[in-house]
């Protein structure tokens, strides 16, 4: 994708001066500084913690700055909600979604601001301005369907709309492709620069140093909620940019040994499953991972890599088919049937799979093992062993901040969460690990740690099936990537020549080149 | 400074100013009603605190919404809402009496089986709601409300049974067996000056440390409570979702029950016939909102309402009218519920103060 930058230098719309936010005695930004200006697209880059989301809620009125200056086209202003900003042209599209979930998409898309006729709303001006939108800017949302329903892709779209409803001029989208598929990015990238060319501004948070590379112009660098500095993109590489962050140098590349992979762990034959709508997804997949490798499931989010993954950890039922793990029978089979067969997974969803959020971490830790010794006796939960437990994989999975094991883990940052989760799954040290987007979200250090012990798991000679949308990570982790099209596998290349290209032909329901 | 801003930050504090809130909105009401606050409270607290004797009334009245209480804040920590405390607490209260007066067993034994058969009946009342859920998708709320009418006429008609109605009419029940009473000895009752003190507060202060332990220290604890924070997660981890809602209604209608069996054994000692629902199961959710849904909350939010309860019926001896008690609860549920809002007032005047 070519970058055609909109930027007008003259003309400054955002400017964040010295922002200090503190909570109790943690300071989450010190001092922080930002300059956005006309047409630009801005990438805020920082680790997990960083302090790079306080920012933007200061900045979007969620929070009120401890102390500094915000200024909008060279005014200063105040906001004391996020209705303010957003009537002053800033939105915010957040990582997590801030969706109801049995409302429809349009429904979501117009709250607070819906188009009414007498005291109604007037749904179907509703729909079509919804339908309107996303065919201009060619996001394929279904006005009419449950968000509770819809993929977390297309969620993400159903966010970044609401925001553009409400007229925003400058958009933050926190994280904005962390869920979505290649194609999609590029589609992303193509609104940002619809948007830019109209003389929007476009701040990008993102861990994600290509896209930062590929789309935006400037990018202004936070650690350990300092600010650190703001550089034109033009003038830097990717390693630059990933040592200013974690201020050291991080290796891309994951070292694995060679491995040959041994007997068959898991092997899916024939399956057939139906989607929530009741339509066949799964059209008769095959599947077989062995032991010591990692097989990459990769595919368009919409052809079947839910709801296989569903199927095999017990959440949905198949129509028809055969799932064996080491010549058992796992075949529609209970959560608890599955895991104590042999399979742990990292699941899509963290908040909705992973954790129980309003639970400590702790807690969390040991959610398939409360009922075992040494976390409880009898009935009688043993707080001792549970607390040592999590003091002890939160020191080795480097969960920050230390010392939080009695907090719930809702509090802890996205890519923290998902660091209990991993330790939580690697620790179960299952016959075969399941992965879905396990990096979704995380900075580049985090995503080192998970690639790790994803790979780890493999030399021990476990079977791993990495799940995700991230053809990067699928292309360096993978020592076999399957293809998924449409319910079944329609294609399969070794780790080792796979080509970025051919794969995404692949991926779109293209053949295979001989 | 630090204490300060811990009681700034602790449930007890907010549910004291509802409270007091309550009270003003009260006060308010009865000044319209052309009746004195000062007189009206006076009398309010001079009939829960005048005599001995009127304490133990006072926990007498406590005792069954200690219990519906606990019903309810127990549901409330499972994810589930058990509206339908009002309905076990009748069949309880039915299940105990009907026992109560037709077998025929030696004292200790006899209102011990009256008292497990009305958790039973209340734990029953509650699992077929419970069923109802799990196996057809019917929320509590709905199927807990039609199974509150359901109990209150299924009581009405088995009142006027022949028998066990009172013989020479009247609309009640004969008379529970002695042999089923939970009451004190009698010297002890003679000493405290009042003849239905029973151990009803004694079951109820057991029964809040046992929900209390089961809820914090036990596995059952954790799983009921991990389904519900989040099914999902709870289900993806392998815990059996509808097993633990099952068990959850099951628990919460049990303790409704016994709500149901301390009223019959302790205090009323027959079942009359009413002609509108009693509202203890009601009341026990006013019961768990001011106990911020704890165990050990609800016995002192359960001690609260029985004395206003208690000292509400004096109320008319000055001519005001006991309704205000009902009202004065609304307000401090309202203000309970409303108490995110005090938090940031407070905030705010705390930090003025500070610069």
């Amino acid at each position: 994708m070519g970058k055609v930058s909109h930027m007008d230098e003259s003309r400054v719309v955002i400017q964040m001066k010295d922002i200090v936010k503190k909570f109790g005695d943690f300071t989450a930004n010190d001092h922080i500084n930002l300059t956005v200006h006309k047409g630009e697209v801005h990438a805020i880059l920082g680790e997990n913690g960083a302090g790079k989301s306080t920012m933007m809620n200061v900045l979007c009125g969620l929070y009120k700055p401890t102390s500094g200056q915000i200024c909008i086209n060279g005014k200063e202003v105040q906001f004391s909600s996020p209705k303010d900003a957003i009537d002053i042209g800033i939105g915010m599209v957040h990582q997590h979604f801030m969706l109801i979930q049995p409302f429809t998409v349009a429904d979501n898309i117009i709250l607070g601001v819906e188009p009414v006729k007498g005291l109604m709303i007037d749904h179907k001006t509703a729909r079509e301005k919804v339908v309107e939108l996303s065919e201009r800017y060619g996001m394929k949302v279904d006005p009419d369907a449950k968000v509770e329903d819809i993929s977390v892709g297309m969620q993400q779209r159903v966010e970044i709309l609401k925001v553009l409803y409400r007229g925003a001029d400058t958009l933050i989208l926190d994280e904005p492709t962390a869920s979505l598929t290649p194609q999609e990015i590029e589609g992303l990238m193509e609104i940002i620069e619809n948007l830019t060319a109209d003389g929007k501004s476009v701040i990008l948070i993102t861990h994600k140093l290509k896209e930062i590379t590929a789309c935006a112009d400037s990018c202004t660098i936070i650690r350990q909620g300092k600010y650190i500095r703001t550089v034109k993109v033009d003038e830097v590489n990717e390693n630059d940019l990933a040592a200013m962050m974690v201020g050291r140098d991080v290796n891309f590349k994951v070292e694995k040994k060679d491995m040959t992979p041994g007997e068959v762990v898991l092997d899916v034959k024939n399956i057939h499953a139906k989607d929530y709508r009741d339509v066949e997804i799964l059209r008769g997949l095959n599947l077989k991972v062995r032991r010591g490798e990692i097989v990459g499931l990769a595919g368009v989010d919409g052809n079947g890599q839910t709801e296989l993954v569903e199927v095999l950890t017990g959440l949905r039922k198949a129509e028809s088919g055969e799932v064996t793990l080491l010549g058992k029978d796992v075949f529609n089979k209970s959560p608890k049937e599955t895991f104590e067969s042999g399979i742990s997974s990292i699941p899509a969803d963290r908040q909705k799979h992973g954790l129980i959020l309003d639970f400590s971490n702790e807690d969390n830790l040991i959610l398939q093992h409360f009922e075992e010794e040494p976390y409880s006796t009898k009935g009688i939960l043993n707080r001792k062993a549970i607390r040592e437990h999590a003091t002890e994989l939160t020191e080795k999975f480097d969960v920050r901040p230390r010392g939080s094991e009695g907090a719930p883990a809702g509090t802890l940052s996205g890519g923290n969460q998902q660091k209990v989760i991993i330790a939580r799954e690697v620790t179960n040290d299952k016959e075969l690990l399941i992965a879905v987007n396990p990096t979704r979200g995380l900075d580049v250090g985090a995503i080192e740690f998970v690639h790790k012990y994803l790979v780890e798991q493999r030399n021990r000679n476990r079977a791993v099936l990495l799940v995700s949308f991230e053809l990067d990570e699928i292309m360096s982790l993978s020592d076999r990537i399957e293809v998924i099209f449409d319910g079944r596998i329609t294609g399969s290349v070794s780790g080792k020549d796979a080509d970025e290209k051919e794969l995404g032909f692949m991926m779109a329901g293209g053949k295979k080149h001989e | 400074m630090n204490r300060k801003k811990s009681i700034l930050e602790s449930n007890v504090f907010y549910t004291l100013v509802a409270v007091a809130a309550g009270f003003v909105i009260g006060a308010v009401f009865l000044v319209i009603a052309g009746i004195s606050p000062a007189t009206a409270y006076g009398k309010l607290l001079s009939s829960v605190f005048g005599k001995p004797k009127y304490l133990v009334w006072t926990l007498i009245y406590a005792s069954p919404l200690i219990f519906t209480g606990l019903s309810v804040a127990f549901s409330f920590r499972t994810g589930v809402f058990n509206i339908g405390a009002e309905g076990q607490f009748v069949v309880g209260a039915l299940a105990a009496c009907v026992l109560g007066i037709m077998l025929k067993l030696p004292p200790v034994l006899h209102a011990l089986v009256c008292v497990l058969a009305a958790a039973a009946a209340g734990a029953v009342w509650s699992l077929i709601v419970g069923v109802l859920k799990v196996k057809r998708g019917i929320h509590e709320v709905l199927s807990f409300i039609m199974f509150n009418w359901i109990a209150f006429y299924l009581s009405n008609y088995v009142v006027n049974l022949e028998a066990i109605h009172k013989e020479g009419g009247g609309e009640a029940t004969k008379d529970v067996l002695e042999s089923a009473r939970i009451l004190f000895p009698e010297g002890l009752r003679n000493a405290l000056d009042c003849n239905a003190a029973n151990w009803g507060i004694v079951l109820a202060v057991l029964a809040a440390v046992l929900i209390y332990v089961i809820i914090e220290k036990t596995t059952l604890g954790y799983k009921l409570k991990a389904v519900g924070f989040n099914s999902n997660g709870a289900l993806y981890a392998g815990i059996n979702a509808d097993g633990s809602v099952l068990t959850a209604l099951g628990i919460s209608g049990a303790l409704a029950g016994l709500g149901g069996a301390v009223q019959i054994l302790g205090m009323s000692g027959r079942l009359s016939q009413f002609a509108g629902q009693e509202g203890f199961g009601f009341e026990g959710i006013t019961v768990a909102l001011i106990g911020s849904s704890s165990p050990v909350g609800c016995i002192f939010s359960g001690l609260f309402y029985g004395a206003m309860k208690y000292g509400g019926s004096k109320l008319s001896i000055v001519k005001a009218p006991s309704e205000v008690v009902d009202i004065i609860m609304g307000c401090v549920i309202l203000f309970i519920a409303v108490s995110q809002v005090f938090r940031i007032l407070f905030a705010k005047f705390h930090k003025k103060k500070e610069v």
